[in-house]
């Protein structure tokens, strides 16, 4: 009754309803555009260097031949994907961090929070730049995901404490513990609950921060290694020419604006739905 | 109090060295400076290369501990080591620190004071037209991230320079060092239009969401409502009371920007070409210079930890209700 | 001539919700008037709509005229000079009033310069004048200090002072003591009637509570459902009501003078105001109810004597001279077998020993430390057999709430020993604790916050017996529902679709499921309307009659207390005062600050209230992080100010231990110098014995 409540608030919620249709659209031209397209992501048509859009390159080409429609599209899958995984990653440790340290207190609050400190205090820009480039392995973009979650859940756990700490005291947890029910029973039936709209909007948030984030890395070379590719490379390697060849840089960084756009609006639309009475 | 200040200034004492440690030992372990000296014409021979990194504290053939313990003596006596071609770090942080400052100080003033000021009015003519201009406004410039905001800028810039036929706004480098005196200023100044607008338009936004959230739910609280019974007019009653309850966070937001300033903007330096602290990270991991990336990371850490205690003392200042009394 | 005169008035919120439907009153120089109403009534919108403080989207017609002018749709520059100056405003929570980033001197001083020529200096004078009016010690170190910093009864004086810093005409009070103890009421209200001997202004009285009203009040208005449905004079309304409603309202008080026994309560909710019924609002409620009463709803007409009334049937209830007893049914509440074994011969459910209970105080947000130690229970013994209620009052800070969690939480006290069920809460291990768990239950104060807002109203009621492993947890579901008064079909549903009673049900419910022999009950009704509140202490009685249960029951109001309790046990910073049998300790009770407590309880009949002798207590409660040496009552004791230096020493030097006092079977108090006296009617004429 609740989640229907919910559906209804953001359906009339004009920029949730914005934010899923552009989201919609852009997931469907990712995963489906290619399909429609003149060519595959990993061709070169030797042809056509730097091409401007036309009939054949809709996008234009790069100079070294590749099909912008195409190479742009498999980027943004990349980054769609990067950005869901670690949202997902990091709202999850988030939760349940956050979560442990706020209902038991004492050591084992103390421990998990100073590790916090220390991996907020840890440059995380230098370490994911230093480490992420020698990853050589097939699936060296999973463990930027790992990395890039790694360093995205500190303060959000942080919130998630305060907020356990505080749900901690009311009547309905304290009616369960006086029950005899176990404590990590209540946590992941009481508390994670009853944070949900929190870490919902927090998960929403960030898929946008995680998509930024990524793409920050690659516009120094430090994030997706080639020959992958993702909107953070696309954008990185068309802003040098982007003054001679606007395409190469357009596309990619107009995709990625839209994109966490689309996102941020649901994020909001999210909040209002799911926490009527707060504002932040 | 006094106890307080130094327990808390005991653990970030800790955290600083062990950042900087781990940056340390994770650049050492991982990077490779005698790639810059291999491979040159003429070739060097290897015992000079040898020799050279000796004398850096580089050399990936000494133990990576020893290499650490030198290095971390050095740091305790405020000596951070050469960098990868033998320059002083020390010298060189001391000038990037500058470059950063005279780059952000305007830019995170300005984007404070601005994007507060949007907010409150945002807030206070809720869902009417000017809110609605704000809120989409910032929305959409908090979707685009600097180093695309920054390019955009470049190119728009390059266009504008181009049809008029001269350089109206500069857009790359801090300053033409061929001018001096007062001539020089300007063109300092104008080098700084492009990056600061790049810096602020983000932090407007940010604060301008925030400003608006935090006025929100102080308009809603009784003692407004109290002002305005005393017979204060809705206008005072809104900044005297409302405004100063609600700029707390926003303040603590602002001090902590403050705090880590001198730790540059990477994109912003970066794109617009000024050799800050920002800038100094990236061309550092690019050259396998281990000690200006251990120096940075340093430096970066100490910053965080004292713009959060700057933060707390301002909340402190501002907010009676956390002073200890 | 009146100072304000509202005709007519009406607040409609957007989606074309009326919370105010036409209110029409008239306040004189001098005058005291009462509005009284449950929770949603409109009676604060009605006043914030004469202030023009209500939200820019709230549209307000009729017509509020003050010495003449009209207040409504006045523009700004003329409402400033208004506001403040003419007319005052208190409200309720004095902690959100005040801008908490400016001191209380300062917040006067803006007050009293808004609207009179004076510079800085001399404002923030007149700003220790005036707390040294309403009686704030030390006024001139208490400006500076934050509104945070003051306690709550401070702050409402500080509020009273800041609204008659410019001499108003009227004062409007929104609910001010609502948020305070009762001995602090008592001192706030006397405070404002100073106040209004002062500025010889008029008051609009807003209080949901019969009784404040009763002693403060010349004439009284009634509001239901957005409307007055009756006014006339405060003797006419308490004694000669004429509609069911107030009839209804003042039958359900309970009365710390009253008899035990089942209580009246009104079925039903009031109406949301988006869903008016078509008559008569309150006609689903009222046993009175007759056809026409769905047809049309009845204006408040003029009775005679300046009375008005709202009901087709007033003169009928006139002319047969009925009471709220004759209208509304009194349920009939079985009789409880155990109490018939003398209470030595029954096993004790609950035993309190010397138990202790301290814990750190920690100060300040960012930089957090430890100041030192708040002695919160220091020391406390009770008992409770089986079949009984004991209860413990208090007021806000004296512990009553860290006993209770002790109890429940089954662990060794830091002092003294816990014995539930006859087994030592030092000497369980696990399976034992969990085993109890069964048997000791709690229903918590806050209807809304002790149900998970995400579950099921089943699943809530189902948790504890899943937690032990029951089987048939539907059934039981379902048979646990109809006990206390909801349906089987409620299970489904979740807690925000009940109302503020029914979820106080469901949480009796939960505690019931795992048949408890113990229940401990954490002020369950203090969060509910009166004639709600009527309903859940009837099915309180009844179930303990019913299924031979044992309650601690913890509260600050002594009039539910005397309902429904056999014994009372009052606890002051930490310690009990006084304890006994509810005859005993009301009637005869002889430690200074129970008397202190009962006289301050208002009563909600007019006449007695009048002429009723109070016990006034000075200041406010001491920190329970600093208690006061020996007797810890000694610092505010009214009788300690009349004994002479040697015998004062004994309370400075001696802590007092609770002493049973002679003559009775069970009646105790911790005080060395203890005297049984009468308080509740005791009046100015009766001389002290």
């Amino acid at each position: 009754m609740r989640s229907k409540v919910v559906l209804r608030r953001l359906y009339k919620n004009r920029q949730a309803r914005y934010g899923f249709a552009a989201l919609i659209l852009l997931v469907a031209l990712a995963y489906v555009g290619p399909l429609f397209g003149n060519y595959e992501w990993t061709e070169k048509d030797f042809l056509s260097f730097l091409s401007p859009p036309g009939p054949d390159h809709w996008w234009g080409t790069t100079s070294i031949g590749q099909d912008m429609y195409a190479i742009t599209l498999r980027g943004m899958q990349k980054s769609i994907v990067i950005g869901l995984l670690v949202a997902v990653i990091s709202t999850g440790l988030a939760a349940i961090v956050g979560a442990f340290a706020g209902y038991f207190g004492g050591w084992v609050d103390r421990l998990l929070m100073s590790g916090v400190e220390l991996l907020l205090v840890l440059p995380s820009f230098l370490i994911i730049a230093i480490v992420s480039p020698r990853l050589k392995s097939d699936a060296s973009w999973l463990w930027f995901v790992v990395l890039l979650a790694a360093f995205s859940w500190m303060v959000t756990s942080r919130v998630v404490r305060s907020m356990t700490i505080s749900l901690r005291e009311r009547e309905y947890v304290q009616a369960a513990v006086y029950m005899g029910i176990p404590r990590w029973k209540i946590i992941f039936r009481h508390i994670v609950p009853n944070m949900s709209s929190l870490l919902i909007i927090d998960a929403t948030l960030n898929v946008s921060a995680a998509i930024i984030g990524e793409a920050a890395l690659s516009f120094f070379g430090f994030g997706i290694q080639p020959p992958d590719v993702s909107l953070g490379t696309l954008i990185a390697s068309g802003s040098g020419n982007a003054t001679g060849y606007p395409w190469l840089f357009a596309f990619p960084a107009g995709l990625l604006v839209l994109l966490v756009l689309s996102v941020n609006l649901i994020g909001d639309g999210l909040r209002d739905a799911l926490d009527p009475g707060s504002n932040s | 109090m006094g106890k307080y200040l130094l327990r808390r200034l005991a653990i970030n004492v800790i955290l600083v060295a062990l950042a900087a440690s781990l940056a340390y030992m994770l650049a050492a372990t991982t990077m490779n400076p005698r790639a810059t000296y291999q491979g040159r014409q003429p070739p060097i021979p290897e015992a000079v290369i040898d020799q050279t990194l000796d004398a850096y504290n580089l050399n990936d053939k000494t133990p990576v501990l020893q290499r650490y313990a030198t290095w971390a003596s050095g740091v305790i006596v405020g000596d951070f080591g050469k960098t990868w071609n033998g320059g002083s770090v020390n010298a060189e942080m001391g000038r990037r620190i500058f470059v950063s400052l005279r780059l952000l100080l305007i830019g995170t003033i300005l984007g404070f004071a601005v994007g507060v000021a949007l907010g409150a009015v945002s807030a206070v003519r809720q869902y009417k037209l000017s809110d609605r201009l704000i809120g989409v406004s910032s929305f959409v410039i908090m979707a685009i991230p600097v180093f695309v905001l920054a390019t955009l800028l470049a190119i728009a810039t390059y266009n504008v320079n181009r049809g008029l036929g001269f350089t109206l706004i500069e857009y790359t480098g801090e300053y033409n060092p061929r001018l001096s005196g007062f001539d020089q200023f300007l063109n300092r100044l104008n080098h700084l239009i492009l990056p600061t607008i790049s810096l602020s338009l983000g932090s407007i936004a940010f604060y301008s969401r925030i400003q608006r959230n935090m006025m929100l739910d102080v308009l809603g609280q009784d003692f407004v409502r109290t002002a305005m019974a005393k017979g204060l007019r809705r206008r005072t009653a809104l900044t005297k009371h409302a405004l100063r309850t609600a700029l707390i966070p926003s303040a603590t937001y602002f001090a902590f920007a403050f705090g880590t300033m001198f730790t540059g903007a990477i994109f912003t330096e970066k794109i617009f070409a000024w050799h800050g602290m920002g800038a100094w990270l990236i061309d550092a991991i690019n050259a396998n210079d281990v000690n200006s990336v251990a120096a940075v990371t340093f430096f970066t850490a100490i910053c965080v930890l004292f713009a959060a205690f700057l933060s707390d003392l301002l909340v402190a200042a501002l907010d009676p209700r956390v002073r200890v009394s | 001539m009146s100072i304000l005169e509202v005709k007519d008035l009406t607040v409609t919120f957007p989606g074309g919700i009326q919370a105010v439907r036409g209110v029409s009153y008239e306040v004189e120089r001098g005058e005291v008037l009462g509005i009284v109403g449950e929770s949603g009534s409109g009676k604060s919108v009605t006043s914030l709509a004469i202030m023009g403080l209500l939200h820019r989207n709230a549209v307000v017609t009729g017509s509020a005229k003050l010495h003449g002018r009209e207040l409504i749709g006045m523009k700004e520059d003329e409402l400033i000079k208004v506001r403040g100056k003419a007319i005052s405003m208190i409200f309720q929570d004095p902690l959100s009033a005040f801008t908490p980033v400016y001191t209380i001197g300062d917040q006067i001083a803006e007050a009293v310069r808004v609207h009179q020529k004076m510079n800085k200096d001399k404002a923030a004078k007149r700003a220790v004048e005036l707390l040294d009016l309403v009686g704030i010690p030390h006024p001139n170190v208490r400006a500076k200090a934050f509104p945070h910093e003051f306690s709550g009864g401070m702050r409402q004086r500080a509020m009273i002072a800041m609204a008659i810093a410019n001499d108003p005409d009227l004062l409007i009070c929104d609910e001010p003591t609502t948020a305070l103890d009762v001995t602090i009421q008592a001192q706030v209200l006397e405070v404002l009637k100073t106040a209004q001997r002062e500025t010889g202004a008029g008051i609009v009285m807003i209080t949901h509570d019969l009784g404040v009203i009763a002693g403060m009040a010349d004439r009284v208005l009634v509001m239901y459902a957005g409307r007055p449905v009756e006014q006339g004079a405060v003797d006419d309304i308490y004694y000669r009501p004429r509609m069911p409603y107030t009839m209804g309202l003042l039958a359900s008080i309970p009365r710390i003078d009253g008899e035990e026994g089942a209580l009246v309560p009104i079925e039903g909710n009031p109406p949301s105001p988006a869903s008016l019924p078509p008559g008569c609002p309150f006609a689903p409620r009222c046993p009175m109810k007759v056809d026409m009463c769905d047809e049309e709803e009845p204006p408040l007409v003029p009775f005679g004597g300046g009375r008005h009334v709202a009901c087709i049937r007033a003169q009928e209830i006139e002319h047969k001279g009925l009471t709220g007893a004759d209208v509304f049914p009194v349920p009939v509440i079985p009789p409880s077998d155990v109490v018939r074994v003398p209470r030595a011969e029954r096993a004790t459910v609950l035993e309190l020993n010397d138990m202790i209970r301290h814990y750190p105080l920690m100060k300040g947000a960012v930089f957090k430390r430890r100041v030192g130690t708040v002695h919160a229970v220091d020391g406390i013994s009770f008992d409770i057999a089986e079949g009984e209620t004991l209860a413990l009052v208090g007021e806000s800070g004296c512990g009553k709430t860290t006993t209770l969690q002790q109890i429940m939480q089954l662990v060794p006290p830091q002092g003294g020993r816990v014995v539930v069920l006859g087994k030592d809460s030092a000497e369980m291990d696990s399976a034992t604790r969990r085993a109890l768990r069964r048997d000791v239950q709690i229903v918590f104060q806050d209807p809304m916050a002790a149900l998970d807002p995400r579950m099921p109203v089943g699943d809530i009621i189902a948790e504890p017996l899943r937690a032990h492993g029951r089987k048939d947890v539907q059934a039981r579901v379902a048979e646990l529902l109809d006990l206390v008064g909801l349906a089987p079909e409620h299970a489904e549903r979740y807690p925000q679709q009940f109302s503020g009673g029914q979820r106080q049900r469901i949480g009796i419910a939960r505690a019931l499921a795992l048949e408890p022999k113990l229940v401990v009950l954490d002020e369950p009704v203090s969060a509910l309307d009166v004639s709600i509140q009527a309903g859940v202490i009837n099915l309180l009685e009844e179930l303990k009659n019913t299924l031979g249960l044992s309650y601690l029951f913890v509260a600050h109001d002594l009039a539910v207390v005397r309902h429904l309790a056999d014994r009372v046990a009052v606890m002051y910073l930490g310690k009990i005062a006084e304890i006994g049998t509810v005859e005993n300790v009301y009637d005869h009770p002889a430690h200074p600050y129970t008397q202190a407590l009962l006289s301050a309880i208002p009563l909600p009949d007019p006449e007695l209230e009048r002429s009723r002798r109070r016990i006034l207590l000075e200041g406010d409660l001491p920190s329970p992080a600093d208690p006061p040496s020996g007797c810890r009552f000694r610092t505010r004791c009214p009788k300690f100010a009349r004994l002479t230096e040697a015998e004062r020493r004994r309370c400075v030097d001696e802590e007092p231990s609770v002493a049973r006092l002679a003559n009775t079977v069970d009646h105790g108090a911790a005080c060395h110098y203890a005297e049984e006296i009468e308080v509740i009617t005791a009046s100015d004429d009766q001389e002290e014995k």
